[in-house]
């Protein structure tokens, strides 16, 4: 059946001369809306808080930035933290290639489990960390009756603080070798165990050089990550001025104690620290593709 | 090292059996501080789930000055501790400060030690789990479709919604799970941001810290659990539709 259309109901648009002009540029509108309102976005989310600490913390000049940091407790504060950070992130890099490895190249009963509770510190507040570690170690803590026959203080000391950190980073690594082992094709290993190349020659010579790029996002993420824990450093450490204060524990007293210069440039020390890690891996990241 | 913690708080929580942790989890403080909890966790997982699409979209289709800069801005807030951000909006928003005031004078409106500093933390340091979620799919989505519908007539939201958005959504779903699970447990931007105060801009976590500060052990076991239980059994539910749509593609 077919539908003739009366001549006097066919109606000429006239538009304005806007609308046609909006409508023959539509696409590129859409695409410089959606870009200005994205950049927008980020301006005001990220970039704007960013912006304002470095203000913040320059407030009173340079000068006054760097004397309000210089004290001897800051400086113990920063260097715990650094030490922890670089334990921690050795730690993990062994450990984190190790597991990975396991998981890539076995199956055993219950990977699956194993799979699930990797991500578990991720799911965890940091101050439930802290808390289930004090649980552990703190006064008539489960383990303490073990560790104090051995003369070890887990509990407020930087033995807790480590294994605080440890907990909390313990995806980063392993979630950054996984995929990276997974697209690993063995046959070079297989091939080099032909021409004669042992276990571990095999590993160093074939296996390590295409892991690496995953180990130093791992390393950079985990110690980034390790550089700014806070929650369960606090629980667990207690923060004791000079001696178990880590870098942000010391950001948190010196708000508390209304020092805002020193809490803001230390705040914009770890930051720029921090940053200029994660930068750097992303450049040599890029540097290589 | 990730099992024994996790029973240990389970057993402490259970100690006085269920009736007792439920009771400890309803007591009026820790509740509202579960509930503040999780809506703000749910109104910044709103935001970011648009907002992370549409700039994992902007960024994966247009060419723009500035556009690898922003792709590495997205990356900022993975490398910013989340105390830093805490001190970043205080400075910006903080009543002394010259923008806070001026919300507060102009529109009675607190950013700090209320909830809405608590959603900007969230929405700052969640910001790219959305994105970087969405953008590897993305780039890979073939465009051959769209061309077509595009050639049968289908305006650019129609093609959006019927022929870009179906692959992403399970993109979209997981990120927006991994900043639910994420945000449940944020402490250091909130308590520099939202403060303790009870009833008012006191989060899940905060609740647990003054708990444990205080050495109400029941308490603090009974909200960690709580806790833990939900975002684990988020990361469990992005985990499980993750390896039910490999299944089905291959």
């Amino acid at each position: 059946m077919s539908v003739t259309i009366p001549a006097r109901t066919r109606v000429v648009k006239v538009q304005s001369p806007l609308v046609a002009w909006l409508d023959r540029h539509k696409e590129a509108l859409t695409k410089w809306t959606l870009i200005a309102v994205v950049i927008a976005y980020v301006g005001f989310l990220i970039l704007s808080p960013i912006t304002a600490l470095a203000f913040g913390a320059l407030e009173r000049g340079i000068g006054a930035s760097l004397e309000s940091l210089n004290h001897p407790d800051v400086f113990t504060a920063f260097w715990n933290t650094v030490w922890i950070s670089l334990v921690v992130v050795t730690i993990h890099a062994i450990f984190g290639t190790l597991v990975a490895w396991v998981f890539v190249r076995h199956r055993f009963p219950g990977r699956d489990l194993i799979n699930g509770l990797v991500d578990m510190p991720f799911a965890v507040s940091p101050v439930v960390a802290g808390y289930m570690l004090l649980l552990l170690f703190g006064r008539n803590g489960l383990l303490a009756p073990v560790v104090e026959s051995l003369g070890i203080r887990i509990a407020f000391a930087m033995p807790g603080i480590v294994l605080a950190t440890l907990f909390v980073t313990l995806p980063f690594m392993i979630r950054e070798l996984i995929p990276v082992l997974e697209a690993f094709d063995t046959r070079q290993e297989q091939a080099a165990a032909t021409l004669g190349a042992n276990g571990w020659q095999t590993f160093w010579r074939v296996t390590f050089p295409a892991l690496r790029w995953g180990l130093i996002y791992g390393v950079t993420l985990t110690f980034a990550r390790a550089l700014g824990e806070f929650g369960a450093v606090l629980v667990i450490g207690g923060g004791v001025q000079g001696r178990t204060e880590t870098a942000t524990l010391f950001i948190y007293r010196a708000l508390d104690e209304r020092q805002y210069i020193g809490a803001y440039s230390a705040s914009l020390a770890l930051g720029l620290f921090s940053l200029i890690l994660v930068l750097g891996s992303d450049w040599l990241r890029g540097k290589k593709q | 090292m990730l099992i024994i913690p996790l029973l240990v708080i389970l057993q402490d929580g259970l100690s006085e059996g269920v009736g007792e942790l439920w009771r400890q989890v309803t007591l009026p403080m820790a509740w509202h501080a579960l509930k503040l909890t999780l809506w703000t966790s749910a109104i910044m997982t709103v935001i970011n789930t648009i907002m992370g699409t549409l700039t994992a979209f902007v960024l994966v289709r247009y060419d723009f000055p500035g556009k690898r800069i922003l792709n590495g801005i997205i990356d900022l807030p993975l490398a910013i501790p989340t105390l830093v951000t805490g001190v970043m909006l205080v400075i910006l928003f903080g009543p002394q400060e010259a923008l806070g005031a001026w919300l507060k004078e102009q529109f009675d409106f607190s950013v700090i030690f209320a909830p809405p500093g608590i959603i900007l933390a969230l929405l700052f340091l969640t910001f790219p789990f959305v994105v970087r979620s969405v953008q590897p799919v993305l780039m890979e989505l073939d465009r051959t479709q769209e061309r077509a519908a595009a050639t049968l007539g289908a305006e650019g939201w129609t093609i959006f919604h019927r022929i870009i958005l179906p692959p992403l959504t399970l993109p979209i779903v997981t990120g927006a799970l991994l900043s639910f699970a994420r945000a449940i447990g944020e402490f250091g931007s909130i308590v520099i941001v939202a403060g303790n105060i009870p009833f008012i801009s006191q989060t899940a976590a905060v609740y647990v810290f003054g708990e444990v500060e205080s050495e109400n052990r029941l308490g603090a076991s009974a909200v960690s659990i709580v806790m833990v239980a939900i975002a684990f059994s988020l990361l469990m539910f992005a985990d499980y539709l993750r390896k039910r749509s490999k299944g089905k593609t291959t």
